[in-house]
């Protein structure tokens, strides 16, 4: 069982809670993810590791509420406990891992779309604590959805604001600003990495891909284990088939089948709530079977 | 004596198909003593040598006969840590009950009911015998816990060892509550039961810890004074076929499939993990796996179809799963081999282009080689895939354990001896060691290595000899 240290909504269905989790905390690195279960009959979910602190044991996760699972987390208060909780996984971003003498010099820029902004955050954070200075593009729909501003005030060299309504910074898309950054505010970029929803992704790699810019992305298929185990959260990067989970979670962007990507994430969509796909169901089966099972869940 | 064993009750298969509930009812207290007198208590008893863990079947099954059942039950106790599982999913025929002397003219002593006969009647009644050796403070760490875990972790704390159990997923039992499907291995009742009886000796469970990631082989030896590791982490890693469309969404894998079912339980609608619920399932494959995908799609509402590259006389399955997939309505499309998944527009599977197989000269596996039929191919209607073509062990542990080797297959290399890997202090067995094999083979493993463990912690002096 895991503790739920802290818990603050950051804005409207958007959650952040420190989880006591020592193994955890002790090893996690920028990059990599967590698995959490919230209880006994809840789904595996993956979510990234937005900070952690290693003396005191703590891992921060940043959620959005979406669909069961997201929800019953957020039902959970400061002292509560978490079933399970699971990681690190996947592997530590290589940039950030990168030799500072390696990082010297390059000029790197970060774009984070939604509650993707989080896991951006150890990331910038750690490259500022190696001297490194970066610039981030934050997207999001307006000023009242925007998060961790203030983080990045603190850690990113140049912080750009695109908000969908213009309630706040630039009006337009993380592409529409970044494409402004280099060809008009004379910027040069040799990296940039993005994490975001999967169609903010799919958005910057194919702009960065016209420039001849390397993008990193982090990619959030579904999961189920995380360890190896399933192959659910296959993807197709370059000619090859890898496993997000152990191979990833970060790949080349220009590498990535981004439509199929899509396709496979929203697999569940129309499944989602067990409860369509149970009644759908019922049709198929005899009325026994319900009963049946009825029985077994008692 | 009687030549035929006491027939065995099961569920009807109209009605088995309709619930997960155990298929194999098992026997009463007067048919397990029935088919126990059928036993010739042989002096020389083949059925011993067929068992990898060797239990006195015939002492057993002797004190089963005369009604003492606590003797029966100490007797398999002695050799198995885990006889209640054991007596449902061993391949009985190829082992104990395939050497049987009553098989030669008739059929062999039901062995393995008869075993898990025993089990089921000490859980039920609470009887446990929990003796072990005073603590001698040395800990040992075991990663995995599969039955080569838990075997393991269980000999030494007999021994007085003070194990910890390191496992990656959030339920203990490796496949055999994560694989293995409700049907044949009730996951509350056997295995948590017989888990439960285990951790009971003063073994130490921490689940959701990968070693490799949340903590290294090295920082347990270094940090946490672990004087010995056991690596039990199985071969969990599955294939897949590398043919056009086996992205679309509908296919998977066997383990993602049984997974979802068996781990989150995904067949009940109290538990939040969905599953797909395809209506025309195709598993590719014919092993164990395979049967249990198919046989648990059926359960779902499925049409469920095995395609087979070979013939039925090289079904890798045993005699017993094939015949009860065949029984709930599983069809065989047997010399056919998949060339392509076709997909819908939404991206979902629409059906499976295969081709017709002809068998060959033997190849290296001593099995004659499929061979493609030109002209053949033909499309199966589906719209779901299942690939069971076995599974690999994850590279995680050995790629972040200095001095550890494997073989070509990723295979931990051990001393068959002691069960001792390239590196002093780390044993391995199981399916780690192995590739996919059997439940008693891996709990054998891990016997052996609990042995090693022992003898050189004696040879370090850290314990004295017993
Ligand atoms: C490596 C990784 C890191 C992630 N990090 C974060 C994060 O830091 N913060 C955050 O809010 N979200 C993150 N996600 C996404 C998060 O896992 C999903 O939002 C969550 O699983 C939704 O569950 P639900 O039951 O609430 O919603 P549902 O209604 O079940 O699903 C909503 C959508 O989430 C996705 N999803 C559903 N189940 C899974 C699953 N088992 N694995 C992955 N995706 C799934 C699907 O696209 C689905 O359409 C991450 C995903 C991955 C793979
Ligand atoms: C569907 C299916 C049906 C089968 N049916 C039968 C049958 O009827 N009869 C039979 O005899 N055999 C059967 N088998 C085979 C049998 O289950 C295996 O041979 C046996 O379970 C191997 O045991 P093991 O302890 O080596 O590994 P596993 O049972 O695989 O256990 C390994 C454990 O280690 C954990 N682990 C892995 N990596 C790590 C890590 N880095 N850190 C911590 N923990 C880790 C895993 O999560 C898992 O719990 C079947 C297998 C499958 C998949
Ligand atoms: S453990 Fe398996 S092989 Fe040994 S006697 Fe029991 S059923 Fe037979
Ligand atoms: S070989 Fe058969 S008859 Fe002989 S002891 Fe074993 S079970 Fe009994
Ligand atoms: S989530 Fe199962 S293999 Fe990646
Ligand atoms: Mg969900």
């Amino acid at each position: 069982m895991y503790k739920i240290i802290r818990k603050k909504e950051l804005v409207s269905q958007i959650y952040l809670m420190d989880i006591e989790a020592p193994r955890v905390a002790k090893n996690a690195n920028p990059g990599q993810f967590v698995i959490v279960k919230v209880d006994e009959v809840g789904e595996r979910i993956p979510l990234t590791i937005c900070d952690y602190h290693r003396e005191e044991g703590t891992v921060t996760i940043v959620f959005q509420t979406l669909g069961m699972s997201t929800k019953k987390l957020a039902a959970l208060e400061e002292g509560d406990y978490i079933r399970d909780f699971v990681g690190p996984l996947g592997n530590p971003s290589e940039v950030v891992m990168d030799s500072v003498e390696h990082l010297a010099g390059k000029k790197i820029v970060f774009v984070a779309g939604g509650v993707g902004t989080a896991p951006v955050y150890p990331q910038v954070k750690m490259l500022k604590e190696k001297g490194i200075d970066v610039d981030v593009i934050i997207g999001t729909k307006s000023k009242s959805t925007l998060i961790f501003e203030e983080e990045f005030n603190q850690v990113a060299k140049n912080l750009y604001v695109c908000t969908d309504d213009g309630s706040y910074g630039f009006q337009g898309l993380v592409t529409d600003r970044l494409k402004k950054l280099m060809e008009e505010e004379g910027k040069a970029y040799d990296l940039c990495v993005a994490i975001g929803p999967m169609i903010m992704m799919k958005f910057v790699s194919r702009l960065t891909a016209s420039y001849k810019l390397k993008t990193i992305v982090s990619l959030n298929p579904i999961m189920v284990d995380g360890t190896g185990m399933c192959g659910a959260c296959r993807v197709t990067v370059g000619s090859e088939v890898k496993f997000a989970c152990v191979d990833g979670p970060e790949f080349d962007a220009h590498l990535i089948d981004f439509d199929e990507a899509m396709r496979r994430q929203s697999m569940f969509k129309t499944a989602e709530g067990k409860k369509a796909i149970q009644m759908e169901q019922a049709a198929v089966h005899a009325e026994g079977e319900l009963c049946e099972l009825g029985e077994l869940q008692k | 004596m009687k030549l035929d064993r006491v027939p065995v009750r099961e569920q009807e298969p109209a009605k088995r198909i309709l619930n997960f509930q155990e298929v194999s009812y098992g026997y009463n207290q007067e048919e397990a003593v029935e088919e126990a007198s059928r036993c010739l208590q042989c002096k020389n008893p083949k059925c011993v040598g067929g068992c990898p863990v060797a239990i006195d079947i015939p002492k057993f099954i002797r004190e089963l006969r005369d009604g003492d059942m606590k003797a029966a039950r100490d007797t398999l106790g002695k050799s198995s840590n885990l006889p209640a599982v054991c007596g449902r999913v061993c391949p009985q025929e190829e082992q104990c009950e395939g050497k049987c002397i009553v098989g030669i003219r008739g059929t062999a002593v039901n062995i393995g009911k008869l075993e898990r006969y025993v089990a089921d009647w000490a859980m039920a009644e609470g009887y446990r015998n929990t003796e072990k050796a005073p603590s001698n403070h040395i800990k040992v760490a075991v990663i995995g816990s599969g039955p080569a875990g838990l075997t393991c972790a269980g000999d030494l704390a007999k021994l007085g060892y003070e194990v910890t159990i390191f496992e990656a997923l959030h339920e203990p039992g490796g496949v055999l509550v994560y694989g293995i499907p409700e049907f044949r291995l009730p996951k509350e009742k056997v295995v948590r039961e017989e888990i439960k009886l285990l951790l009971d000796l003063g073994v130490t469970l921490e689940t959701n810890v990968i070693v490799g990631r949340t903590v290294s082989v090295e920082n347990l030896m270094k940090d946490e004074d672990f004087k010995a590791v056991f690596i039990g982490s199985g071969a969990g890693l599955p294939m897949f076929m590398g043919i056009k469309g086996e992205n679309a969404n509908g296919v998977m894998s066997a383990n993602e499939y049984l997974t979802r079912a068996n781990l989150m339980k995904a067949f009940r609608s109290d538990y939040d993990t969905p599953i797909s619920h395809g209506k025309k399932v195709v598993v590719v494959g014919a092993g164990n796996v395979a049967m249990d995908a198919a046989r648990t799609a059926v359960r779902l509402g499925a049409e469920a179809r095995l395609v087979y590259r070979r013939s039925e006389k090289e079904i890798p399955a045993r005699a017993e799963e094939v015949h009860h997939a065949v029984e709930e309505g599983v069809i065989l499309n047997l010399l056919t081999n998949p060339k392509e998944i076709l997909v819908d527009e939404k991206g979902f599977v629409k059906g499976m282009v295969c081709v017709k197989m002809t068998l060959g000269e033997p190849d290296a596996s001593g099995r004659r080689k499929p061979l493609e039929m030109e002209g053949t191919e033909h499309v199966i209607d589906c719209d779901s895939v299942i690939m069971s073509l076995g599974t690999s062990p994850n590279p995680l542990i050995a790629s972040t354990t200095p001095g550890i080797e494997t073989n070509r297959r990723g295979c931990i290399l051990i001393n068959e001896e002691n069960g001792e890997t390239t590196s002093t202090g780390i044993f391995a067995g199981g399916d780690a060691v192995t590739g996919s094999a059997t439940v008693i083979l891996a709990m054998s493993a891990g016997k052996k290595a609990a042995q090693g463990i022992h003898a050189e912690m004696v040879k370090k002096g850290l314990v004295p000899e017993v």
